[in-house]
């Protein structure tokens, strides 16, 4: 618990000396948005909110340039060692940057928040130590497969296995020497990320490995209103096709998309982030309360 | 039928016409990806155990085992035969599936048998069963290191070890779950 606080009060720290804006944007909300494998729980005729994108994009949109939220999101029929249905994310993002700039700024942030509360430069993890200093490994999807999987990415793909293997074989060797960035996602999993100029068999999506966990997932956002609604129908199909709700169309915010200036942003799993320093495998152990325990 | 959310530890399943338990189970999700159920899976007939990942879409059948008390009658062959009490219906059990509990068996002792559809496929023990020694090495005075064990064997046939004051014809208690001595029982 002293930790959570003092990581918590660190990453404001932070923020606010960079000159970002922190805001708070409501939990519950008329329209999450579709995604194929995320759940919302329903809180009367609304949901609760699933992550606060939506509204913080409006804000890039209002002219908010830099602004950040460490907010609670909720997450229908998720529990496991790693997962809990309510759980702290922290959003941020920044008008003009592009993925590889906010990689950067995403370990700058980690190293200079783990300055601030006094942690030591390395993390130990299962006995091993995780070196923090700059520069992080980035790596792509695709070497990611190559280097740790028996099967390439393109034939994951085909056999309709990328999570499976992600999981199963990539994800436990991901950050253990030090932490790593895997970016370049399938243009498949590209969710609310633009499409790469010079590779359009790709989405200029990235995300953060300590130790085997995956801590953060970064996007260079889309700006094109039409793209992004024909992604969010998609979802829609895909979700009713497994008897999942179909939700109302974020219609503000993809009117406000119009506006929304170049930006990237980030999530970053707060709980995740302790349990890494803690040291342990359990999210269980770093919140005060679980569901079972209410 | 159960969905993939309802999977957990010690939930037992039909697949593929076989009862199955599952000894491990995690929940993974990649943020943006879809859910895993990882499940480490045992077949209760024949004990071989997997690995499966399954999906939130995937669903499956309960497993129909229940438990039924009967009575250990004898041996024929290579095969163990149980009755029910009140039914008297007879089932016949198979070494490998009888297992260590052959340790304990004695005549009319009574046991939880696992059916599966009806068929018995294993068997549970008491706790405790007490048993007689039938051989032991006499104890030898002065021999009072305290903890000092010597090896005995029961009436199964089984050998166990029990501290050294413990003689022949003496009935003993053991932990069938541990295979262990407990103590000494009078009559």
């Amino acid at each position: 618990m002293n930790l959570r606080a003092k990581l918590i009060s660190s990453i404001r720290h932070f923020f606010i000396q960079q000159n970002f804006l922190e805001v708070e944007t409501p939990l519950r909300i008329p329209a999450p948005a579709p995604e194929e494998h995320i759940e919302a729980i329903p809180s009367g005729d609304w949901f609760l909110q699933t992550s606060p994108e939506l509204c913080m994009k409006r804000l890039l949109a209002a002219g908010y340039p830099r602004i950040f939220q460490i907010s609670k999101c909720f997450r229908a029929a998720e529990r496991g060692s790693r997962h809990l249905p309510e759980f702290a994310m922290l959003e941020w993002y920044v008008t003009k940057f592009d993925y590889y700039q906010l990689m950067d700024q995403c370990e700058e942030m980690l190293i200079t928040a783990f300055k601030y509360m006094g942690h030591p430069q390395d993390i130990i993890r299962q006995n091993k130590k995780i070196n923090l200093a700059a520069p992080w490994e980035k790596i792509t999807v695709a070497d990611a497969f190559s280097k740790y999987a028996q099967v390439s990415l393109p034939e994951a793909l085909h056999q309709d296995k990328f999570d499976e293997i992600l999981t199963q074989y990539i994800e436990p060797r991901l950050g253990i020497n030090r932490p790593t960035f895997i970016y370049d996602y399938p243009v498949k999993l590209a969710s609310l990320s633009k499409i790469k100029k010079s590779d359009p068999t790709v989405a200029e999506r990235f995300e953060l490995y300590i130790g085997g966990t995956e801590l953060a997932n970064g996007f260079s956002e889309l700006t094109d209103a039409r793209e992004q609604r024909q992604r969010f129908e998609e979802a829609q199909e895909a979700r009713a096709a497994k008897n999942w709700a179909r939700y109302p169309m974020p219609e503000n915010f993809l009117d406000s998309l119009k506006n929304m200036p170049e930006s990237a942003g980030i999530a970053l799993g707060i709980d995740r982030l302790v349990m890494i320093l803690a040291n342990t495998d359990k999210i269980d152990d770093v919140v005060a309360f679980t569901p079972e325990t209410l | 039928m159960y969905t993939a959310s309802d999977l957990k530890k010690g939930l037992r399943l039909k697949i593929d016409n076989e009862p199955y338990i599952i000894t491990e189970f995690n929940f993974v999700k990649p943020g943006k990806g879809q859910a895993l159920y990882r499940s480490k899976l045992k077949n209760m007939v024949t004990g071989s155990q997997f690995e499966r990942t399954f999906r939130s879409v995937d669903n499956f059948e309960p497993a129909d085992l229940r438990e039924k008390k009967m009575q250990y009658l004898y041996k024929e062959g290579d095969k163990y035969c149980f009755m029910d009490n009140e039914s008297f219906e007879q089932v016949y059990l198979t070494e490998a599936q009888v297992g260590d509990a052959v340790n304990f068996l004695i005549d009319n002792i009574e046991a939880e048998i696992l059916l599966f559809e009806d068929k018995p496929i294993g068997i549970s023990l008491p706790n405790f069963v007490d048993l007689v020694v039938t051989e032991a090495e006499p104890w030898a005075k002065g021999d009072t290191v305290s903890g000092a064990t010597k090896p005995v064997k029961v009436q199964t046939g089984y050998t166990i070890f029990v501290p050294t004051f413990v003689t022949e014809g003496e009935k003993i208690r053991i932990d069938t779950r541990t295979g262990e001595y407990l103590t000494r029982v009078k009559g």
